[in-house]
Order: C-alpha cells, then sequence, then structure tokens
C-alpha cells in the first residue's frame, strides 16, 4: 500500500540533494523563512502551462513572504539543468535520483507503480514544520492559489 | 484529467476594469485567462469567435492577461500592447491583431500593428516603452492565479473554471448547462 503524504504538523524531513553537478542544497539550510517544496513527476512537461513555469513566473510573490521554491523530481542532474535552461526557471531543481525518490517516499508522495514522485506541494514554515500539504492527480496542474494561501496563513499564525 | 470534480471559482468579479464584449446584461459570461504568444490560445481565438457568433446577445466575453513570459518571451510586451490599445479605446481590435499574427510579436511589429490599426502611434510606443500597463497585466495574472489559473487558455463560465476541453462543441455545451432556461 502506497503511504499517505506528511500531513500538516509533521516536523519536514530533512534532505540533502543535488542542484547542479557540484552543489548541494540541504533543506536546513533554509531556517528561519518559509520553504515550498514542489515535487513532480518528470521533466519536459510537453503543455504550455507547465506546473513549474507557472511557478517561476509568481516567484516574486512567493518572495514577498521570503519563501524559497525547491522544485524536486527524480530526474538527474543533466535533465534538470538542460530543463531549467530551457524554461528559464529561475529556481533550483533538485535531483531526487540516488537512492531514487528517497526523498519523495521520505514525504510519503513516491509512487512505486510509475518510479515517479506524486505532483505534491509542501509548505514548510521557518521552525521546520510542515504547515499545509496537497497532493494533486498527477496529470492536473495544482497551480498556486493554495501555496499562496497556506503563506497567508503562516503570517496569521505569528 | 481531474478524478475529483473541483469547483474553482473566479476571485476577482468580472467589472468595469474589464475589456468585455457583449452585454453586461447577457446570460452567460464566459472569461479568458489567456497568453497572446500561447499556440493553446491562438487555437482558442477561433472557437471563441466561433461561440460568440452562435450565441449573439446572450454572451458577453471577457479576456484577461495571462503571460507565461518566462517561456514565451513576447508575451508580456504584447499583453502590454494591447493595454496601450485599450487606453486609445481599441483594444478588441489589438487583440485581435495580436491572435492574428501569433508568429510576429517583437517589439518592433507591436508598433507596427498600432500604426495599422491607426493609433496614436507616439503615444502608443511611449507607453509600450515605458512598461505604463505592466502594473495592469500583473493584476490580471495574479487574479488568474488567485482562482486557480493553472495554465493558458483557462475559461470561466458564469464565474467557475471550465474544467474540461475548450473545442467548440465541448464549450457550448458547458454554456449551454448554466444559462438561465427563461429567455431565449
Amino acid at each position: 500500500m502506497e503511504r499517505s503524504a506528511l500531513d500538516s504538523g509533521t516536523p519536514a524531513p530533512d534532505f540533502t540533494l543535488r542542484s547542479t553537478t557540484d552543489h548541494t542544497v540541504s533543506l536546513r539550510e533554509f531556517r528561519r523563512q518559509p520553504v515550498i517544496l514542489a515535487f513532480y513527476p518528470a521533466d519536459w512537461s510537453p503543455v504550455c502551462g507547465d506546473q513549474m513555469a507557472l511557478y517561476n513566473e509568481i516567484l516574486p510573490e512567493f518572495r514577498q513572504f521570503s519563501a524559497e521554491l525547491l522544485g524536486i523530481s527524480v530526474d538527474g542532474i543533466w535533465s534538470h539543468l538542460a530543463f531549467a535552461k530551457d524554461r528559464h526557471l529561475q529556481f533550483p531543481l533538485l535531483s531526487d535520483f540516488e537512492p531514487k525518490g528517497a526523498v519523495a517516499r521520505a514525504y510519503g508522495v513516491y509512487r512505486e507503480q510509475d518510479g515517479h514522485s506524486e505532483r505534491a506541494l509542501f509548505v514548510i514554515d521557518a521552525d521546520g514544520i510542515i504547515r499545509w500539504s496537497y497532493v494533486s492527480p498527477v496529470g492536473v496542474n495544482p497551480g498556486a492559489d493554495g501555496i499562496l494561501t497556506a503563506l497567508e496563513a503562516l503570517i496569521q499564525r505569528r | 484529467m481531474s478524478n475529483r470534480p473541483e469547483i474553482v471559482k473566479l476571485t476577482l468579479p468580472v467589472g468595469t476594469r474589464d475589456h468585455a464584449q457583449g452585454r453586461e446584461t447577457a446570460a452567460v459570461t464566459l472569461v479568458e485567462y489567456g497568453d497572446y504568444e500561447c499556440s493553446h490560445c491562438g487555437r482558442a481565438y477561433p472557437i471563441v469567435k466561433e461561440i460568440q457568433k452562435r450565441l449573439g446577445d446572450r454572451l458577453r466575453f471577457v479576456f484577461r492577461n495571462f503571460p507565461l513570459a518566462e517561456i514565451h518571451p513576447h508575451a508580456q510586451h504584447a499583453a502590454e500592447a494591447a493595454e496601450a490599445a485599450a487606453a486609445q479605446g481599441k483594444f478588441w481590435e489589438m487583440h485581435d491583431h495580436l491572435f492574428e499574427h501569433q508568429k510576429a510579436l517583437d517589439d518592433k511589429s507591436l508598433k507596427q500593428y498600432a500604426a495599422t490599426l491607426n493609433l496614436d502611434t507616439t503615444h502608443f510606443n511611449r507607453e509600450l516603452d515605458a512598461h505604463v500597463h505592466a502594473p495592469r497585466v500583473r493584476e490580471d495574472f495574479l487574479s488568474g492565479v488567485r482562482s486557480g489559473v493553472n495554465g493558458t487558455p483557462t475559461f470561466f463560465i458564469n464565474g467557475v473554471r471550465h474544467n474540461d476541453a475548450w473545442d467548440v462543441e465541448i464549450l457550448m455545451n458547458a454554456i449551454e448547462r448554466v444559462k438561465p432556461k427563461t429567455g431565449s
């Protein structure tokens, strides 16, 4: 059976993943600021309304909340680099490549049958606690409204 | 598509700020969030025209900007050009012209279109160069984000997101379903 996505109130599991050939990103680097984790199935989604392209356009709004956006998929670094270059992505794509999908599994959003993650979103607060999570049907771009609402709620908690 | 029947609503109601074709009292208001450089929006353009033709007075059509500027390098400026044309009362002329010339949306072409449409080109060029209408375009974009727009084109029928395909028959059926039974 599949495990379900980690829920609000759960401490976000730390991870260290490669973002380029010689650079890694760890979740713990972002303590004291909100983090948005966007797990997605694969690079090179063929549609115009690609989820990562949309988030790229909304970075100024995410930054108003001091939030850092991290995209995560099981694709290798070279795919990520080419994809980010092609779409002009201005945020890191992390490679959950070896052991494959380990971080997605830790967050309960790995699809064993498909060999990639769910299309899942997590908003983590400045103390490293998950405050919102959402799993979209794999073929459906969840948009950004839920993320912005969750970031607004973080501010109201303080 | 989605397994769940999800109802997503337009957060910014249609109002006087919008560019609309058709009467305010029309039974159905169709809102499109679109990008002038998006090929899907280019395909949707004649489809919307056909639906407008079929429904006539019963339909009001509203277009809002949703440029994905990082993947469509001319989309933002094209949207600003349409707004600059709107400032001279020719939004729809420019909207149509842009969709009919999707392959050439560089600044030089945009300025040429302003001349073709008999706009005051000095004024138009100044506004385009100074990004006078960028805030308005961003306002449209963010209203879309908050309404669950996740790509282009996205349609709303009487304020509810249309989650299905958008060829003529499917859109017509969706519109017929929300249209009040009374009247024509």
